[in-house]
């Protein structure tokens, strides 16, 4: 088995005076879906913003390919290939869709295919790639985020709950574009709340609680085991 | 009982303890201990800007909120006592009109500005204060016929106070009116920053410093953040408000360049930082060691400046002129490198 | 592999109230110039004090401009930036003087190359002050509004007082280079060059920093910057450097007003751009904290209010931004065209 593409060992990330991230250790395999799982509040969020550098890490290490990430500004991180999709979208809602989809291609202008490609999988985007991105409904935004961490081929993608609050339709297109990128072969480390769609997406499954991953395996490991589901997150997949 | 009188906010440290005594008696004592017109000049200064730095500190280091309007509303208390004198009878109950009027205009303005801008962000309180501090001033100096533009106002105070007014002596210094305004003076100085000291200690106060740590927390825990900034913001400009009225019955005279002018409020915040933001004993030893410096170095800069005549550019930079540079400069390097300011320093060093 | 499920677009037409509120601010500038003639009566005054008022304006917008876009993008607030145009215009004066042969010729190209060169020193000296300043004043207190104003207030000290030093303590008269001087006279009133001069300037600046903003990637990167600066990062743009160079930019800007400004008032103090300051702020407060557009309107309105109130009764004039602060914050207490801010 091939090198993860992003290795993290003992992360410890501080917010103000809270300790968030006690030491998060996780492979991200290359050209697979990771899942990270967890309840609320456990640091899933925080662990994506760590790796792309918006926190610091107090302690640990983060390995991007080999590449220790700890002197490297956000800024550069994403030079490096880190597409990211926050949890608020971070839509720039005075520029319109397609200026949005400009700052998303840091090296030249947006391929003509790859934008249909987009268009095809997002059709809002077209219908509305002149209008300003603030006048769009959430789940146009998120189609919007998402896309722009797609403008370019990207090393790893870190995805921050594409599906919260939006509703089944798009919900599905969301789980639609993300599995052609992942036939791509795109490595992505997703947060996700929605067990069904971490059921169709992910190959691996790393759960977290009070700041440490718990658990780590085959997603397909954990979506057959409702009693583990029950113990490292209360919950479990409705049977459907 | 003594803890009490300062509302169990002790010095935490003893040279600070040792500094604020010496500061105390001297200025009990000053006029006994340094006779003399200049340096009773000096310590009624002193008082008067030991209380408006102190209510300045209420809003900057307690509060978190940079207002450029601090002088405004001590030339509010100014000028209200010397508006009154002049159109009111000569006597006590002018003093005491002028000085109620001065300190609720003051509150006031402050409570509508604050309406105006602490509602949406603090910052906005900074520059619309600055816009509203200029225009008065420029209104005070077009509107000669009430504020005597640029001359100013001069008026009569109770003969009382003035030294014209003799009582005898004690410890071979004469006691005149003067010494009686001096003492007024004193002890409403001393008086008023016993109440800031206590408001500071206060519940309220509590509730104040946890805003400036964190607004927006401090409005989840239900706190109303814009209430207490605006309640903190005309406390302080009443106070302020009082500090002028001290001051216009200890000087017979107010102008722009005593009460309004940009420069004393540029004073009141190197005095509060260089003290210590957010320590109401920072006033003290902050407007002691400036007004101090001010009267004398100056002085020493003009010396300077003379024996350094034939050197080029270093004559300019001693000029006494020049005295607001060093001041900008040891501004900047004290929000830097000293940012909790004497006070601070005092504490932590021990 | 299937397409995604139709989606009906669901983007909200804007209603017509919400359109008109948008372009509300915009109104507010023909609106003003239409109650200033109807308060003036006499068409030739009218002219002549909308042109200087939009001259006025103009300059105050080019010095704004600056000041709002790093408040935006950084969330820093430059209480020093007055000593820019102040520094600007003398740097400007100076060169005006030693090129007193040029400026006192009858002749246009020599007039205008020496005003050109004294714009170019003045905005390259800015700008190069601008850079030390963010470097050594602003930016080890970035992310405390507190400190920021506290410091920055403390560099307009030393800046202005080395005006002093090195210029004196005097105020210096200059004469606008011969081509400058003088009116032309349409209808009754009289329109002086200057002034019309300063309005194209104007207008030409705020038309040109549009164009940057809205058709270039450095625009795009600054206007998203003062959304999100975060994304902005985490889109691999370095936001720092974008905001220094935006920090410089707006340094050399208020350079250029300090010089457009000495030569509309033909004098110069070490005190003008801290005097000027305060209708900055008002401009930048009354614009929407962040907003270029919101900045011009905001100056074009104190422009020609102070003008048409200085004409109808001088003593309210001082006042009278203060009032149009006061009204335009009850209507939007974020100012005009607040930006919207990702957080």
């Amino acid at each position: 088995m091939s090198e993860p593409i992003l290795q993290l060992d003992g992360v410890v990330t501080d917010i103000g005076r809270y300790h968030i991230l006690k030491g998060v250790t996780l492979d991200v395999p290359r050209g697979q879906v990771t899942m990270l799982l967890g309840r609320n509040g456990v640091g899933k969020t925080t662990t994506l913003r760590t790796i792309m550098g918006l926190w610091r890490a107090k302690a640990g290490r983060i390995l991007l390919e080999g590449q220790d990430m700890a002197p490297v500004p956000v800024s550069s991180r994403a030079a490096l290939g880190i597409g990211f999709v926050p949890e608020d979208m971070g839509i720039f809602s005075d520029l319109t869709v397609e200026e949005n989809m400009i700052l998303a291609t840091r090296s030249g202008p947006l391929d003509p295919a790859r934008r249909d490609w987009l268009f095809a999988a997002f059709p809002p985007l077209r219908t509305f790639w002149r209008s300003e991105a603030g006048n769009l409904s959430g789940g146009q935004k998120q189609m919007l985020s998402i896309a722009r961490a797609m403008a370019e081929e990207r090393r790893l993608y870190l995805i921050d709950e594409p599906t919260k609050g939006l509703a089944p339709a798009i919900v599905s297109t969301m789980v639609g574009a993300l599995r052609e990128l992942k036939a791509q072969g795109a490595s992505i480390l997703m947060v996700e709340q929605n067990l069904s769609v971490a059921r169709a997406l992910g190959d691996r499954a790393a759960v977290m609680d009070d700041g440490a991953v718990v658990w780590a395996g085959a997603m397909a490991e954990l979506s057959a085991d409702p009693a583990l589901q029950e113990r490292l997150m209360g919950l479990s997949v409705e049977a459907h | 009982m003594l803890v009490n009188l300062i509302s169990g906010d002790r010095p935490r440290s003893t040279i600070l303890t040792i500094l604020l005594l010496v500061v105390l008696v001297c200025l009990a004592l000053a006029p006994f201990l340094f006779p003399g017109v200049r340096p009773l000049d000096t310590a009624a200064r002193i008082c008067v800007f030991i209380l408006l730095v102190a209510s300045y500190d209420l809003l900057l280091g307690y509060t978190g909120i940079v207002s450029f309007a601090h002088t405004m509303f001590f030339g509010f208390g100014a000028y209200g006592v010397a508006l009154a004198s002049i159109h009111m009878e000569r006597g006590w109950d002018a003093l005491l009109v002028g000085t109620l009027a001065g300190a609720l205009a003051a509150a006031v303005v402050a409570f509508v500005i604050g309406l105006f801008s602490l509602r949406v962000r603090a910052i906005f309180f900074a520059m619309i204060t600055l816009a509203v501090a200029s225009a008065v001033a420029v209104l005070v100096s077009q509107l000669f016929q009430l504020t005597g533009g640029e001359d100013g106002l001069t008026y009569q105070i109770p003969r009382e106070l003035t030294p014209a007014f003799r009582l005898g002596e004690v410890f071979g210094v004469r006691i005149n009116g003067r010494i009686l305004n001096y003492y007024l003076v004193f002890f409403t100085c001393l008086a008023l920053f016993l109440v800031l000291l206590r408001i500071v200690n206060s519940p309220f106060g509590t509730v104040l410093e946890a805003i400036r740590e964190n607004d927006f927390r401090a409005e989840a825990i239900g706190y109303r953040v814009v209430a207490y900034r605006t309640a903190a913001s005309c406390l302080s400009a009443a106070m302020a408000a009082f500090a002028g009225s001290l001051y216009a019955i200890w000087l017979r005279y107010v102008g722009p360049d005593t009460t309004l002018s940009f420069e004393i409020m540029l004073d009141v915040l190197l005095m509060v930082v260089i003290g210590g933001m957010g320590t109401m004993y920072g006033a003290v030893l902050g407007a002691v060691i400036f007004v101090l410096a001010q009267n004398y170095l100056q002085t020493l800069m003009g010396a300077g400046a003379g024996l350094t005549q034939g050197l080029p550019l270093i004559p300019q930079l001693l000029d006494p002129n020049r005295w607001l540079m060093w001041l900008g400069i040891l501004f900047v390097l004290s929000v830097y490198f000293f940012p909790t300011g004497i006070v601070g320093r005092l504490r932590t060093g021990k | 592999m299937s397409a995604a499920p139709d989606h009906s677009p669901t983007f909200s037409r804007l209603s017509l109230t919400d359109r008109l509120s948008l372009a509300a601010p915009y109104l507010l500038v023909p609106v003003l110039v239409v109650i200033g003639f109807l308060a003036i009566g006499a068409p030739s005054s009218w002219l002549t004090l909308t042109v200087s008022g939009l001259a006025m304006g103009m300059m105050i917008f080019i010095m704004a401009s600056g000041l709002t876009l790093v408040f935006g993008l950084m969330d820093v607030i430059n209480f020093g930036h007055g000593a820019f145009i102040s520094l600007g215009a003398f740097m400007g004066v100076s060169v005006l003087f030693w090129l007193s042969a040029w400026t006192d010729a009858p002749s246009l190209v020599l007039n205008v190359a020496a005003v050109l060169l004294a714009i170019l020193a003045a905005m390259v000296f800015t700008g190069v002050i601008g850079w030390a300043f963010e470097r050594v004043i602003v930016r080890p207190v970035y992310g405390s509004h507190l400190k920021q104003i506290l410091v920055t207030v403390g560099g307009l000290i030393v800046l202005e007082q080395a005006i002093h030093v090195i210029w004196g303590a005097e105020e210096i008269y200059l004469n606008r280079p011969e081509a400058l001087r003088g009116s032309i006279t349409f209808g009754a009133s009289a329109l002086e060059r200057y002034r019309i001069l300063a309005v194209v300037v104007g207008l030409a600046i705020f038309v040109a920093m549009r164009l940057v903003l809205r058709r270039t990637k450095i625009g795009l990167i600054v206007r998203a910057g003062v959304q999100n600066g975060e994304m902005v990062e985490a889109l691999g743009y370095r936001l720092k450097l974008v905001f220094i160079g935006v920090f410089i930019a707006g340094s050399a800007l208020a350079g250029l007003g300090g010089v457009m400004w000495a030569l509309y008032e033909q004098v110069i103090t070490a005190g003008m751009g801290e005097n000027m300051m305060i209708l900055i702020f008002i401009v930048v407060i009354i614009g929407g904290l962040g907003s270029i557009e919101g900045a011009f309107i905001g100056a074009l309105l104190v422009g020609l209010l102070q003008n048409y109130v200085a004409f109808l009764e001088p003593k309210v004039a001082l006042i009278s931004n203060i009032g149009l602060m006061t009204a335009i914050l009850l209507w939007r207490p974020q100012g005009m065209m607040p930006v919207v801010k990702a957080k």
